[in-house]
């Protein structure tokens, strides 16, 4: 319609009346309309969360309490990826915090040499080559072990970050997945390893800190992770890169891959005569998944100040299943908020009650799938059926 | 195998323990031949369009297709080689539009990465539209697949299998559950489609049989009864007491 006026008239009850030109029929323009409103409508949840973690929490909150909120958004990356995996690829991980740990220890070891380096009594242990760090020599470990030494490089460590546990979590998945072994036993596998994960870092001490996790980790390229001011750049940070893992599990859902993904979720033997390999599918959805993972432990690390085998292990992992079950296994946003409410709430009633805590967790395991498959975003999406109905 | 040969079984034997459900089976289709396997219930019917797509392993025997030996492929493969299958009961992605099931059935770059950065263009959704057409379900494009009827589920797989553009189809009872006016259809739908390809049909409807079927072959018990045209197979007396017994 370039440069033409739309013809615009007034009927007898004084409504405007649009004059179309010949070629161009109502129905056609209503739904250009339609669907222009529909996409805008799509974008309001995603909004609606940046609005919430980008401006109203780091107003209406002091910096203690930022930190806290912070912590949970590194676990709410795993809750997003636990959509893609389980949500939409069918394959519940009760693992993922094998690789929140990996991330959260690959950013530790990058830090641990850093902080290392810049303290000169560290040199003294190093006889002559890279400086060791403290709890090694404690263990009498005295020289830096060689796949320690690459990760005294940002560049190395950054990206290691994601692909170390990605490769690790394809190669895993794609192993099993191919023999036909999935559902119930990949589960168990996943979390027999995590149990493993966690036992070979304890036993491992002089490598990997043991029990107490690798701390003391002032810097991060020079810049203290410590100072008021760091608490706000490091929560701005996570939750910008958790914003960027969302859209860029959107792009993934709404690709062709999130359909393959759901076929093989509902009829696995049927895609493999569409010509599809379940089993690499599977396996590349769950590296992803794991790349979320990690990316929030390394966020984890640089916020906390740490690493530790505490949040590697089995009672982690299935925390994280129940942020993403509460929130709602198929809304990669409704999953940020299970992280938020769950986390948040974890806080504030489990020191009065730890016990009480516990169970209050498995209860909600067993209930919310039970009768809120769906989670919280189902909830919420049929109320707000009802309401755009009802209008 | 003549050159005018696309698939050729032969000595085909699978058992279920112990029990020979195939037993030493030669059979072949030539190109753009419509090859209609008859036989009563059990007869291993079935069991035979598993072993050909890859979902069953033989226990001996081979299965060529173009030069390929089937035997020794995974079912994804097979899929891309060439081969489409229609199962007994229509299996469609139900969580998915009846638009979206043709979109995945498209046989484009099918590895993780190639779909991520697919689109619908134009030549896509040109010959979406046109399957769609083809299998009566252009009004339905954007409906769940678990909400069509059987029959139309039904013809959407065999909508999925023309999206793959294969040169060999296996259709495991296509009009079963089909009321009359539908079965007409498919007839009409399974003959036009037919042209450039082939196809192994199993089908009980001897009317309807008697409308497609180029060759027939009649299994009994894991072995060939009889094979021919339908004339020469229904005045079989072998075959005749086969279905008379039974
Ligand atoms: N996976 C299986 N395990 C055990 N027995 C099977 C299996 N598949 C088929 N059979 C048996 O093989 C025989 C042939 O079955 P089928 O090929 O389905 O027959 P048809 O399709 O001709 O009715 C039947 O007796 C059936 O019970
Ligand atoms: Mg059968």
């Amino acid at each position: 319609m370039k440069g033409s006026k739309l013809p615009i008239a007034c009927d007898a009850d004084n409504r405007l009346e649009v004059v179309l030109p010949d070629n161009v029929h109502p129905t056609s323009i209503s739904r250009t309309v339609r669907l222009g409103t529909e996409r805008l409508r799509r974008l309001y949840p995603i909004v609606i969360l940046a609005i919430v973690l980008l401006l109203v929490i780091p107003a209406a909150l002091e910096p203690f309490r930022l930190g806290l909120v912070g912590k949970y958004l590194c676990f709410a990356f795993c809750a997003v990826g636990l959509v893609l995996a389980w949500g939409y690829g069918g394959i519940l991980s009760l693992g993922q915090g094998i690789f929140f740990g990996l991330g959260s220890y690959i950013m530790a070891m990058y830090m641990k040499l850093e902080a290392t380096s810049a303290d000169p009594a560290a040199a003294v242990f190093g006889a002559g080559g890279p400086p060791v760090p403290d709890f090694m020599t404690w263990n009498s470990v005295d020289t830096l072990p060689w796949w320690w030494a690459p990760f005294e490089h940002v560049w190395f460590a950054l990206p290691a970050i994601v692909l170390l546990p990605s490769a690790a979590a394809f190669a895993l998945a794609y192993a099993i997945f191919r023999k036909r072994i999935g559902g119930i036993y990949f589960s168990i596998v996943t979390m027999a390893l995590a149990s493993i994960f966690v036992l070979v870092i304890i036993g491992q001490q002089g490598y990997t800190g043991g029990t107490n996790g690798i701390t003391n980790l002032p810097t991060f390229l020079g810049y203290s992770v410590q100072s008021d001011q760091a608490v706000y750049t490091l929560y701005y940070v996570s939750a910008g890169l958790l914003i960027l893992t969302i859209l860029a599990g959107t792009f993934v859902l709404k690709s062709r891959l999130g359909k393959v993904l759901i076929a093989i979720r509902d009829q696995e033997d049927r895609v493999r005569f569409s010509g599809y390999d379940p089993a690499m599918f599977k396996a590349v959805i769950f590296a992803i998944a794991a790349a979320f993972s990690a990316v929030g432990g390394a966020l984890f690390t640089l916020q906390l100040g740490f690493a530790s085998p505490s949040i590697s292990g089995i009672a982690p992992s299935i925390e994280m299943v129940i942020y993403t079950a509460v929130g709602g296994r198929l809304s990669l946003i409704g999953s940020v908020y299970g992280a938020l409410l769950i986390g948040g709430a974890k806080s504030l009633f489990s020191e009065q009650f730890t016990n009480g805590w516990m169970y209050f967790m498995g209860a909600l395991f067993i209930v919310i799938p039970m009768f809120l498959r769906t989670g919280l975003a189902g909830l919420v999406s049929l109320v707000s059926h009802k309401k755009v109905r009802a209008s | 195998m003549s050159q005018r040969m696309i698939l050729g079984v032969e000595d085909l034997s699978v058992s279920f323990d112990g029990f020979k459900a195939i037993d030493a089976l030669n059979f072949y289709v030539e190109e753009k031949e419509i090859h209609v396997v008859i036989g009563p219930n059990g007869a291993g019917k079935t069991t035979l369009l598993d072993m050909i797509c890859g979902k069953t392993k033989p226990s001996a025997g081979s299965i060529r297709f173009k030069g390929l030996n089937l035997e020794r492929m995974l079912e994804y493969q097979i899929t891309r080689a060439g081969v489409g299958r229609k199962f007994q009961n229509p299996t469609v992605y139900e969580d998915l539009t009846v638009a979206e099931n043709l979109e995945i059935s498209y046989p484009h770059k099918r590895n993780p990465l190639g779909c991520l950065f697919f689109r619908r263009d134009a030549v896509v959704l040109e010959e979406m539209r046109r399957i769609a057409d083809l299998v009566f379900l252009t009004d339905e494009m954007n409906r769940k697949a678990g909400q069509l009827s059987h029959g139309q589920k039904q013809w959407l797989e065999i909508g999925m299998l023309l999206m793959q553009d294969p040169q060999l189809l296996l259709l495991d009872e296509p009009v079963a559950g089909m009321s009359a006016r539908e079965r007409e259809r498919t007839g009409e739908l399974l003959k036009r489609i037919a042209e450039g390809r082939s196809m192994v049909i199993i089908e009980h409807d001897m009317e309807f049989v008697k409308s497609v079927a180029h060759k027939v072959t009649v299994l009994h018990q894991g072995k060939k009864l009889a094979e021919g045209s339908m004339d020469r197979v229904q005045n079989d007396p072998r075959v005749i007491e086969v279905y008379l017994g039974s």
